[in-house]
């Protein structure tokens, strides 16, 4: 084709940059060839994030070098951090998307309880996180179902699902927990919650979902799909995308993540609480933002949103072991979120 | 005969009580560049809308190269080998060249993972094609940094890549420079020369009577007239249709369908 172009129409389209096209290429080379540079931009975000938490333990280590040579702060980041990144990283997705997901908490909860059920009536563990996923699955198509096909604001429909579906959970347990004592001796325990060289196992886990995860959304379809989708809804439909079916199966993804998590937490503390996952709904949020996946979709990152979760499960116990007092904790939380999103603001240009 | 690649029969779109569509047949052949103009509310969005599949018409009949379809929609109008570059270009603005050009169409191996490489050799490949041959843009470039006319050029790639049989082109002019313009005009007459169909909708009706070797008038939702070039012999002629169209009184005995022009 090119070869049949008109002497006169050989500057690029759209671009009246003569001197520009004409020179060699090996004399003229953009600065965003350079490897360093490109792997910058593209990763700037999740680099952001990091930088944030960096300066963040920085300042927590200078007041308090001592604690944070100690072996068990870092263990206990470590048990409970895995629980979030299950459900961080699939909101990732959701946002990008375009959507919210806010009933993550109340299908942590119910998923958990159908584990424990299972393990309760007396079956292997394996069997209770098999119907945990599936639990966490159809309660995602469920709540995806509602919004999308639905048509309803999915800030409001979530919203309304996590009180319905927690209020169903202590409607039948009439606020009673359930104990999993013989957790503990079973294979699937050995598996996911317990310790390898002391480093507890669920972290290798959450790491191995959180690639997983960030494959998905940079080299499949499906994540490709979700950007697109939350980028420009209405060019995705004209270029053939099933709009709807994306927007339903990000939102399975987070069942799906919630209910990993909501098993996770259930294994580390041998106990079903009918309040299982509520405590995760601002942190997690909070780690998304932190993270650096903006507001408006179409954009996001995994591992900005995993860095972002760490970061927010350290400031609790970061606060704490630099020597200041529990009522310092929610003031920094608040710290860091305002000052990451200044951040990524300054970072991120919005492009319309 | 050249072969019919798509026809409408009787396609009619309501959108409540108004009708956007009153009954419109439409047929573009093998080879031919058809030029659909039409004042602004004669309907050309709507029935472009529903070639491209992403609107369903209230009734009538759609053919594909003789064949009627059936659950006709955005995802079938491209697996039929027709490829529309619409006048808002249909871009995801903060996603990549890449991303954009194969929306809808990723290049997949086992289970759905990308074949990130290749996908980067085709748009690399469709980019020179396109005239994107500063170094400044590559693959890799946000859409959102290009401009008006590098953004359309994104559209088009996206257009030619499968070889689709028949291009719909939405406007392809509007906001764009000459020089933009002549590529655009250059881009339609490689298409037709290679054998393909183009429909070429424009409100300049300069540039439709430039370029087409057919052309179908809207107004108001039906089809005013349909004539070659044996009939139309200057824009001029167009520009006088169009406004006894728009003035009734004294229209000219160009009602009949014309054969395809002469070329």
């Amino acid at each position: 084709m090119s070869k049949a172009m008109e002497p006169d129409l050989q500057t690029p389209l759209g671009r009246a940059s003569g001197q520009v096209a004409k020179k060699p290429a090996k004399e003229w080379s953009h600065p965003s060839n350079h490897w360093l540079r490109g792997f910058v931009i593209d990763n700037r975000a999740a680099l952001g994030t990091l930088a944030v938490f960096i300066v963040m333990m920085a300042v927590f280590i200078i007041a308090n070098p001592t604690v944070f040579t100690t072996w068990y702060l870092y263990s206990s980041v470590l048990t409970t951090l895995p629980v979030a990144l299950f459900v961080v990283v699939p909101l990732v997705f959701v946002v990008t998307c375009g959507e919210i997901d806010l009933s993550f908490p109340a299908t942590m909860g119910f998923a958990s309880w159908v584990f424990a059920l299972v393990v309760q009536a007396g079956y292997d563990p394996f069997l209770g996180i098999a119907a945990a996923l599936v639990t966490g699955t159809l309660l995602g198509f469920l709540v995806g179902s509602l919004v999308v096909y639905g048509g309803l604001s999915s800030l409001i429909a979530t919203l309304g699902m996590n009180f319905l579906l927690r209020g169903l959970i202590q409607i039948i347990n009439e606020g009673k927990s359930t104990a999993l004592t013989g957790v503990a001796d079973s294979s699937a325990y050995k598996i996911f919650s317990s310790q390898v060289w002391g480093i507890p196992v669920q972290i290798f886990w959450a790491i191995a979902f959180v690639v997983f995860s960030a494959l998905l959304y940079n080299r499949h379809r499906f994540g490709a799909q979700v950007k697109v989708v939350g980028d420009n809804p209405d060019s995705a439909r004209q270029m053939g995308i099933d709009v709807k079916w994306v927007r339903v199966k990000v939102f399975v993804f987070v069942g799906i993540g919630a209910a990993i998590a909501g098993t996770f937490s259930v294994m580390i503390n041998f106990t079903w609480w009918p309040t299982a996952g509520d405590g995760y709904l601002l942190p997690v949020l909070a780690s998304v933002f932190v993270g650096g996946t903006p507001t408006w979709g179409g954009i996001g990152t995994v591992v900005g949103g995993a860095i972002g979760a760490v970061t927010v499960s350290f400031i609790q116990t970061g606060v704490v072991a630099a020597g200041l007092s529990g009522f310092y904790v929610q003031f920094f939380n608040g710290l860091i979120i305002i000052l990451s999103l200044l951040g990524h603001k300054w970072n991120q240009a919005r492009y319309r | 005969m050249s072969e019919r690649i798509i026809e409408l029969r009787d396609i009619k779109k309501s959108y409540g009580q108004v009708y956007a569509l009153g009954g419109v047949d439409l047929s573009v052949d093998r080879g031919e560049v058809v030029g659909l103009i039409g004042d602004n509310g004669a309907g050309k969005s709507t029935l472009i809308k529903i070639l491209s599949g992403v609107v369903k018409p209230t009734s009538g009949d759609i053919l594909v190269r003789g064949k009627p379809v059936s659950g006709w929609s955005a995802a079938r109008s491209r697996d039929a080998g027709i490829e529309t570059v619409f006048q808002d270009r249909a871009l995801a603005v903060q996603q990549t060249i890449v991303r954009n050009i194969f929306m809808g169409r990723e290049l997949t191996s086992f289970m759905g993972w990308l074949k990130v490489n290749k996908e980067i050799e085709e748009a690399s490949r469709l980019m020179r094609e396109i005239g994107f041959t500063s170094k400044v843009f590559t693959p890799h470039s946000i859409v959102g940094q290009l401009s008006g006319g590098e953004r359309q050029g994104v559209a088009i790639a996206r257009a030619i890549y499968k070889q689709a049989e028949l291009i719909i082109l939405d406007e392809p002019t509007t906001a764009l420079s000459l020089t933009e313009t002549a590529k655009v005009f250059h881009f339609v007459r490689q298409v037709r020369a290679s054998g393909r169909s183009i429909l070429f909708i424009g409100h300049n009706i300069h540039h439709v009577f430039d370029i087409a070797d057919r052309f179908v008038v809207l107004d108001r939702g039906k089809v005013a007239l349909t004539a070659g070039r044996t009939e139309i012999k200057s824009a001029e002629d167009l520009i006088n249709f169009m406004e006894d169209v728009a003035h009734p009184g004294g229209l000219p005995g160009l009602h009949e369908d014309a054969e395809q022009g002469a070329q």
